[in-house]
């Protein structure tokens, strides 16, 4: 269990998370570890562990510390285990919640299941090693310098990262917002309830909305890049209203940075639609992109996929999916809107779902 | 004359019933269409469900591809509405297929009598479904029940009378 060090439980640039699995005890060697039952997960790069109540409670360790692992059958009584065998302490390795052992491996007890397909997906990191390919920043030392494994601190990636840092610094709403979609939820929850809240009170006509409501509310318009929002009904139409929209645009656009890169800003258009927003980024064959409405894009889209799969005279979502390089999810969609509009129909079998164009 | 096969019927997706409405519906009709001709050409007037799910009307063996029981109940009840169908038990496992309505019949067996100056005589049923002189008629082998309803629709309209005689029914044509 030495081998471990605490972590802040955050992946790094081009580390992607491969499973997690609740219900973990750790056991240094044969004897059980000081922590509580926890969520044990596997990522391209570590082994990580998090205490289920205590969040702030959590430890990692790289792959590469991994020797060999195998797995432990259950009984009754018995959790399965994986028993994982360590290479011996790097010199730098940053402080864990144990400072030794007189064990060089550790066990998982998986006393939810999930061991199979744990053991499995461990099996997949280890024999991929994807983090030779990617090696991500090690955390900022407290005491010690640069250390041997920090490798590329120049060049793309250190440029990315000075990136990152400095989103950090700002206004973090926007940015946390757009890096991490599980807050941007429970804000957008939050400003739901308001609004409903607010649409009560109106309904219902009880007294006005409070003051500190409405500041609420602005702040959340504001956190979301939306200043003073600008309505056809409150502005009128014509050039007023476009003086306006592009003056909040610029507002927009201006902050949480002094400047916006347009890596960052393609970046952003690019979730436009997993953000469920109403506007695309459409690029075209000669690189030119544009910001469209999406019910404009949804037109295209169905003209495409209708050439491809008459070009093709079938396709599955999948080998859509490959065609256009999207996602297995987003062409399928792509595809029933076709169907939906007539221009497709479809051929279910035992061999899978198939679209055909609509000679019917 | 081997049957003739629309081109429907190598198309995959016209064995999967198809979601958009549309769609669906154009399906259906060729369906009832192919499902009418089949059963004129090969001369059948009833249908087992079961057996007709694994028959070469429903199950293409070329392409892999067969309509499911689910679909088949519905292109049977797309029939049944038009008139050319009639389930013979409520657990719809039997059917009668009328690819040509018993009034159709009627008027063709009419045409037959009259042309042969045979108005006024009467007939046995199976004088008129098996009879020497009906070979290569249309109605030639016309099932009882299909040749009894047509008979039926031909008194309605005046034109013939059903009687019943020792050894099953007859008929008068006027």
């Amino acid at each position: 269990m030495d081998r471990f060090s605490w972590t802040n439980g955050l992946l790094e640039i081009n580390e992607t998370l491969v499973i997690q699995q609740r219900g973990v005890r750790l056991y240094d060697g044969d004897d059980k570890a000081k922590m509580d039952v926890g969520v044990a997960l596997l990522s391209t790069h570590r082994l990580i562990w998090r205490d289920n109540k205590n969040h702030e409670c959590c430890i990692a360790m790289p792959l590469s510390q991994i020797l060999f692992f195998e797995e432990q059958a259950g009984g009754i009584g018995k959790s399965a285990k994986i028993v994982i065998h360590l290479h011996p302490t790097p010199p730098n390795k940053e402080p864990g919640p144990y400072q030794q052992s007189k064990y060089s491996y550790i066990k998982l007890s998986f006393k939810e299941h999930g061991q199979i397909e744990f053991y499995r997906r461990l099996t997949e990191e280890m024999t991929k090693k994807r983090w030779e390919n990617t090696p991500v920043s090690q955390p900022i030392p407290t005491g010690t310098g640069l250390q041997a494994g920090r490798t590329r601190a120049v060049g793309i990636v250190g440029i990315e990262r000075k990136i990152e840092e400095k989103r950090k610094e700002t206004d973090k709403n926007i940015s946390e917002a757009f890096e991490d979609l599980s807050k941007l939820m429970v804000k957008a929850k939050e400003m739901v309830e308001l609004s409903k809240s607010i649409a009560n009170k109106i309904k219902e006509k009880q007294g006005d909305i409070t003051e500190d409501e409405t500041i609420r509310f602005k702040s959340y318009l504001l956190s979301m890049g939306i200043a003073d929002p600008v309505t056809r009904e409150t502005h009128g139409s014509g050039t007023h209203y476009h003086m306006q929209l592009a003056k909040q645009l610029g507002d927009m656009l201006q902050a949480p940075l002094e400047l916006l890169s347009p890596e960052d800003l393609v970046n952003a258009c690019k979730m436009f639609e997993s953000l469920k927003l109403p506007l695309r980024l459409r690029v075209f064959d000669s690189g030119v992109m544009v910001v469209q409405l999406q019910s404009h894009s949804e037109e295209e889209m169905i003209a495409s996929a209708l050439d491809n799969v008459s070009d093709k005279g079938s396709l599955t979502a999948e080998e859509f999916a490959k065609l256009l390089g999207l996602s297995v999810l987003l062409s399928k969609e792509r595809l029933l809107l076709a169907e939906k509009m007539g221009h497709l129909c479809r051929d279910d079998s035992v061999e899978g779902l198939r679209f055909y164009p609509n000679l019917f | 004359m081997s049957f003739e096969w629309p081109w429907q019927y190598n198309f995959p997706p016209f064995f999967t019933l198809q979601p958009n409405a549309d769609t669906r519906q154009k399906q259906l009709e060729a369906w009832c269409s192919l499902a009418l001709s089949y059963c004129r050409h090969h001369k059948l007037y009833t249908l087992d469900v079961m057996e007709a799910q694994e028959s070469p009307m429903f199950n293409n063996k070329k392409i892999e591809r067969k309509l499911s029981m689910e679909a088949i109940q519905i292109v049977f009840e797309e029939l049944r509405k038009k008139g050319n169908l009639e389930w013979l038990d409520k657990n719809k496992l039997r059917c009668l297929v009328m690819w040509r309505r018993p009034e159709e019949w009627g008027k063709l067996i009419y045409q037959w009598v009259s042309k042969n100056g045979m108005v006024n005589s009467v007939f046995t049923l199976y004088e008129l479904s098996n009879g020497d002189d009906t070979q290569g008629e249309e109605f030639h082998g016309l099932e009882e029940w299909m040749l009894l309803r047509s008979l039926q629709a031909l008194q309605t309209d005046g034109r013939a009378e059903i009687i019943s005689m020792d050894d099953g029914k007859g008929v008068k044509f006027f």
